[in-house]
């Protein structure tokens, strides 16, 4: 089975257009979530949101549209390569993409069109010259880690070389009011694992990887990924975190890695009292709740399509550097089994990293990710 | 009465958590269940040993456009929970506690070269035994679900899972 690569990446978020403008950001502890005044809530809340000239460009594409396409741009520019070759695949993750659309009314047939994600993806492939048919993964808040499993997949199975998987959601009035109407969103920003947290914060990002079955000199190897399905409850995670553990084992029993092995754990973290103790009891499970861990949603907010792809960026990025992000919003410990959080920023030789996901619809992904110098 | 109630009535489904569902996944959950009627599945594999992998062209925009119009009324957090198109899986997934891999993605059309690489990839890999795999979409009036059962062995009559197979069973079939 052909090994697959992560050779480029860009994050384009309120904390820098580019990934090394985010590393730099997290790195002094800078977060993007701000108490926001915007007209898709009555009531100020807090959110980590880009501003208007981040999702302007080309008028011929929506918000949405732009800030995925600036953040492919950059992740192609670091990457020479040819990829106008039908063996370059597109994978486009997002949960409600142009959802904003239908919030206007009158919603007339012609803008149905317009709405879907296929529709959306097949635009944008064509402006930048992709030529295979574009894969779209709607899958909740899994959505980015799936779609780097799915293009790892098509890259092991020699259906592509090289696959550029890119996500983003915006936060939309749709999206606000929905999360607001499950009381999930926090009244202050959110904080992941700890005793006193309080619901999620949600956040704007695009990512992008380019993942290729062949090595560069700082590439990270992509090593194993899985889904597994709670089958318990379509809103509510889990109870005993059995099929997290479930997505963990069978990662890490592809990339041939015990739990000894992992160095870093990326954790979901959403800073829902039930995600959290949920995410604490698998990793339990998997014998790894001395592995330092982290939750970076204290930075960007839940990014929801976006979040996997930045989260594992990130992380990628912590491998290469030999650094440990901290877990802003963590000060106490507060899950049913305990975890080691990150509190502060340090070093710590770093080979291998478990990137974990969980949504609605109980569905649950995990990859590995690791450095080969 | 709505055809999907009607279906349900006629395969006497007994889940009463049907009728809380979206259109979209009653149309997947009645679709698994003829798929899977007279079958032995649930003796022959394990919760974590079935796949689903399922595909459309209009994603959840049935229940977003629901949604849409009532949201500045009051918005529903029922409602709210279905504006994911991987929702129909997770239903599937409860009602036969399947545990296993699962996918939901979007495409203009069917996809039969894609679906059968990935669900291929899937057996490779050897993450599953079995998979529920294809289409599932509905818009207003418009629904349309082409669901297959795929196993490593089967009788004479089973289509070789290929992209040529699948491609020929979605344009012979009008369901």
């Amino acid at each position: 089975m052909n090994k697959v690569y992560v050779v480029a990446d860009n994050i384009l978020s309120p904390l820098g257009k580019d990934t090394s403008a985010n590393l730099s950001s997290l790195k002094n502890r800078q977060s993007g979530i701000r108490l926001q005044h915007s007209g898709i809530s009555d009531k100020p809340f807090y959110a980590s949101l880009l501003d208007s000239g981040s999702k302007s460009g080309h008028p011929s594409f929506t918000a949405f549209e732009n800030i995925v396409l600036a953040s492919v741009k950059d992740a192609m520019q670091n990457h020479e390569d040819d990829f106008p070759d039908p063996r370059t695949g597109f994978i486009l993750s997002s949960t409600k993409g142009n959802i904003s659309i239908i919030e206007k009314e009158p919603v007339h047939a012609g803008t149905w069109s317009r709405v879907g994600l296929s529709e959306s993806a097949g635009r944008m492939a064509e402006y930048l010259g992709i030529v295979s048919e574009p894969v779209v993964v709607s899958h909740a808040c899994i959505s980015g880690l799936l779609a780097m499993i799915t293009g790892m997949r098509m890259i092991q199975s020699g259906m592509y070389d090289q696959v550029i998987v890119t996500g983003a959601d915006l936060i939309t009035a749709f999206i606000f009011s929905g999360f607001q109407s499950f009381q999930a969103i926090s009244p202050e920003p959110c904080k992941p694992f700890d005793a006193d947290r309080d619901g999620i914060t949600l956040g704007e990002a695009a990512a992008t990887v380019i993942l290729s079955g062949n090595k560069t000199d700082d590439s990270i190897l992509l090593s194993g990924g899985s889904v597994s399905n709670d089958a318990n409850h379509i809103s509510g995670p889990s109870r005993t975190g059995e099929e997290l553990f479930l997505a963990i084992r069978n990662s890490m029993k592809q990339a041939g890695v015990k739990a000894a092995g992992i160095d870093l754990i990326s954790a979901h973290g959403t800073a829902t009292r039930y995600n959290d103790d949920m995410e604490a009891k698998a990793i339990h499970l998997a014998g790894m709740s001395s592995v330092p861990l982290n939750s970076l949603k204290g930075y960007y907010g839940h990014t929801l399509g976006a979040a996997g792809l930045v989260e594992s960026i990130i992380s990628l990025h912590s491998l290469k550097e030999n650094l440990l992000f901290p877990t802003l919003g963590f000060s106490s410990p507060g899950t049913e089994m305990p975890v080691n959080v990150i509190k502060e920023l340090r070093t710590a030789k770093l080979g291998k990293c478990l990137k974990t996901a969980s949504g609605f619809g109980g569905c649950n992904a995990a990859i590995i990710l690791e450095n080969l110098n | 009465m709505d055809f999907l109630d009607e279906l349900y009535r006629h395969y006497q489904l007994g889940y009463p958590k049907f009728h809380k569902m979206d259109q979209l996944s009653k149309l997947g959950v009645l679709a698994t269940d003829i798929l899977l009627n007279e079958s032995d599945h649930a003796n022959k594999y394990g919760s974590d040993e079935t796949g689903i992998v399922l595909s459309n062209s209009h994603g959840s925009l049935d229940v977003d456009l629901k949604y849409a119009r009532t949201m500045e009324a009051g918005a529903s957090p029922a409602l709210f929970v279905y504006t994911l198109p991987n929702i129909v899986i997770g239903e599937i997934a409860i009602k036969y506690k399947f545990r296993g891999e699962n996918a939901f993605f979007v495409f203009k059309t069917f996809n039969g070269n894609f679906m059968a690489a990935y669900v291929n990839g899937l057996f490779d890999s050897k993450l599953i035994r079995n998979c529920i795999c294809g289409w599932v979409d509905y818009l207003g009036e418009d629904y349309r679900a082409l669901l297959m059962l795929v196993e490593t062995s089967g009788s004479e009559k089973a289509i070789p899972f290929t992209a040529e197979g699948i491609n020929l069973l979605n344009n012979t079939s009008h369901g």
